[in-house]
């Protein structure tokens, strides 16, 4: 038998190089499906997860409607090549059905659902890519995907891993790790520092746990700022590109050229 | 067709009341229903029940031959059912979202965290070895099933006694309970279940970001409370302090002080309550069946 791969050595590094408390790589792309109405694709180093909003919309089902709410339809697809090995799985599996009810369960008191009474906001969970920290994932794609179709939130949702080995707390982990490490997936409402999620399956004494419960919070408001900026970044393109950036900016032709532009185009007739 | 929602005179009792701290039936906001545990003549019969809320669970062992990458455990399956006889909100055929989250629960809880010693089921390597069916069935739902029904799960498991079974080289000899006593399973340790309802201060659905928002925690939610409360916290752990499982999926956001001392100091205390209870039950039923035991 091969020889185990070290989760953390003794100088601090875990197995793919990062340091205890290092969060992977994070990718955040806005709108990457015009086709939707918002959506997201989210990397956490390895982890690839692509979200899509439809609505609020007109619901398809009349008896799922509510009269004082929207009703929130949350539906995961994972890709048979997204692990190790090439696996189908079907739209009935109980794990996948899980995750769909755990997500609409962590957003419906997030999103402002009486604004839109009658109406259905479909958010479709696509996971192309798995490394650990699937959920953490889908979560912070769909906060993304949501905020991208403009539907109005309360507070942005930020979601991170976390485990102890033996006694040292590590973040943001890894197929390999989460094998091997008791884990938790904690969801943060960073604004108010209250925590919406929490999942633990693995056994856990509770003192290890009220440690990484603690540390899991710190760190998904250090995602809040990420994702905010993300935000931040996506809007300011689509301001430019509506034009409606504030005159006296150098982005783009002034007032002055455009109202030129115009009257030679009425000349052109 | 969904089931009626509870009337707003109903919903608006239940807020005021608990505001006051008072429960609908008379119990202390973080008490228990006391539960009841009979146990059936097969050994790995039991039903269990907190109030009015019953759960059958029943446990079968058979010998099969193992997959091939894992020749040295045993297999152990849940079945779980939520029958239109517990509530008429549960229609056959179709697996509400409650449902799924009870099995993914009981999976988690009973199967994922080792309870029972896989290797012990073992006969032999790769040929034979046990696979037990813990089959449970939901009769009656008043409130919090899902505390239920790990109960029932993890008591039957306990109560169940397998035949003991002789290898010589690659023959396996079977023996019935009428010859060699039945030797109980070895589990590594018994996960309990405990559910949390949150009601916030204000009775509007949308919690809002104020700090000054008070949470009532409510523990072991009747019917009324488990549909009227806006979230829930699933604790499974052991009388060792360890946690098995910690779900809280959605629902109120509340802050890392209002969630850990319900775990730490709460959830512990009861579990040894329970955990001293259930033991105290199978000793007395196990005193009971002695009489019938022959030892030669």
């Amino acid at each position: 038998m091969a020889s185990r791969i070290e989760i953390l050595n003794d100088g601090g590094f875990r197995s793919d190089g990062r340091k205890q408390y290092e969060l992977r790589d994070i990718s955040f792309d806005l709108s990457p499906q015009s086709s939707a109405d918002g959506s997201a694709s989210v990397s956490h180093g390895l982890t690839q997860v692509v979200v899509s909003v439809f609505g609020p919309r007109e619901a398809k089902m009349r008896r799922e409607t509510i009269h004082d709410r929207a009703n929130i339809n949350v539906e995961v697809n994972v890709a048979p090549f997204s692990a190790g090995e090439r696996r189908r799985r079907g739209r009935g599996d109980k794990r996948i059905l899980e995750f769909g009810s755990i997500i609409k369960s962590t957003f419906e008191p997030v999103i402002q659902t009486s604004l839109y009474p009658r109406s259905q906001i479909d958010i479709y969970v696509q996971i192309l890519q798995q490394d650990g920290g699937v959920l953490q994932a889908c979560v912070n794609a769909t906060t993304l995907a949501l905020a991208s179709a403009g539907i109005p939130l309360l507070d942005f949702v930020c979601a991170v891993t976390g485990g102890v080995h033996s006694t040292s707390p590590l973040l943001d982990l890894t197929t390999l790790e989460e094998n091997d490490v008791p884990h938790v997936t904690v969801a943060v409402m960073p604004r108010t520092g209250k925590v919406t999620l929490v999942t633990m399956e693995t056994r856990l004494h509770v003192d290890r746990f009220e440690e990484i419960f603690r540390l899991a919070c710190e760190a998904g408001k250090v995602l809040h700022k990420e994702m905010r900026a993300a935000v931040r970044e996506r809007t300011g393109v689509l301001v430019a590109a509506i034009g409606a950036a504030p005159r006296g900016t150098s982005a783009g032709m002034d007032a002055g050229d455009r109202d030129v532009v115009m009257d030679e185009r009425i000349d052109d007739y | 067709m969904r089931p009626p929602s509870p009337s707003i005179p109903e919903r608006e009792f239940l807020f005021t009341s608990l505001k006051q701290s008072l429960r609908l039936d008379g119990r202390q906001l973080l008490e228990m229903r006391r539960p009841t545990i009979t146990f059936g003549t097969e050994l790995g019969w039991v039903e269990c029940s907190l109030g009015k809320t019953r759960v059958m669970a029943a446990v079968d062992a058979k010998m099969v031959k193992p997959p091939p990458e894992r020749p040295y455990e045993g297999l152990i399956t849940i079945h779980s059912e939520v029958s239109p006889m517990a509530s008429p909100e549960y229609e056959p055929g179709r697996t509400s979202d409650e449902e799924v989250a009870i099995t993914r629960m009981l999976d988690k809880i009973l199967r994922r965290s080792d309870a029972v010693d896989k290797e012990s089921l073992c006969i032999l390597a790769g040929q034979r070895v046990w696979h037990l069916r813990l089959t449970i069935h939901c009769l009656a739902d008043s409130g919090n099933m899902l505390d239920c029904a790990c109960l029932a799960g993890i008591v039957a498991l306990k109560h169940f006694r397998r035949p003991e079974v002789e290898v010589v080289g690659n023959e396996v000899t079977v023996h019935p309970p009428t010859e060699r006593a039945p030797l109980p399973l070895s589990l590594h340790h018994t996960p309990l279940c405990l559910t949390f309802a949150f009601f916030p201060e204000s009775s509007s659905r949308a919690a809002t970001s104020t700090s000054s928002t008070k949470t009532t925690t409510v523990l072991d939610p009747s019917l009324l409370e488990s549909t009227l409360s806006l979230g829930f916290l699933h604790v499974a752990l052991n009388a060792q302090r360890e946690l098995c499982v910690v779900q809280k999926a959605g629902g109120v956001p509340l802050t890392e002080d209002e969630i850990l001392p319900l775990i730490k100091e709460v959830a512990v205390a009861k579990v040894r309550e329970l955990d001293a209870f259930v033991e105290s039950r199978l000793k007395e039923d196990w005193e009971g069946r002695k009489m019938f035991v022959e030892v030669r």
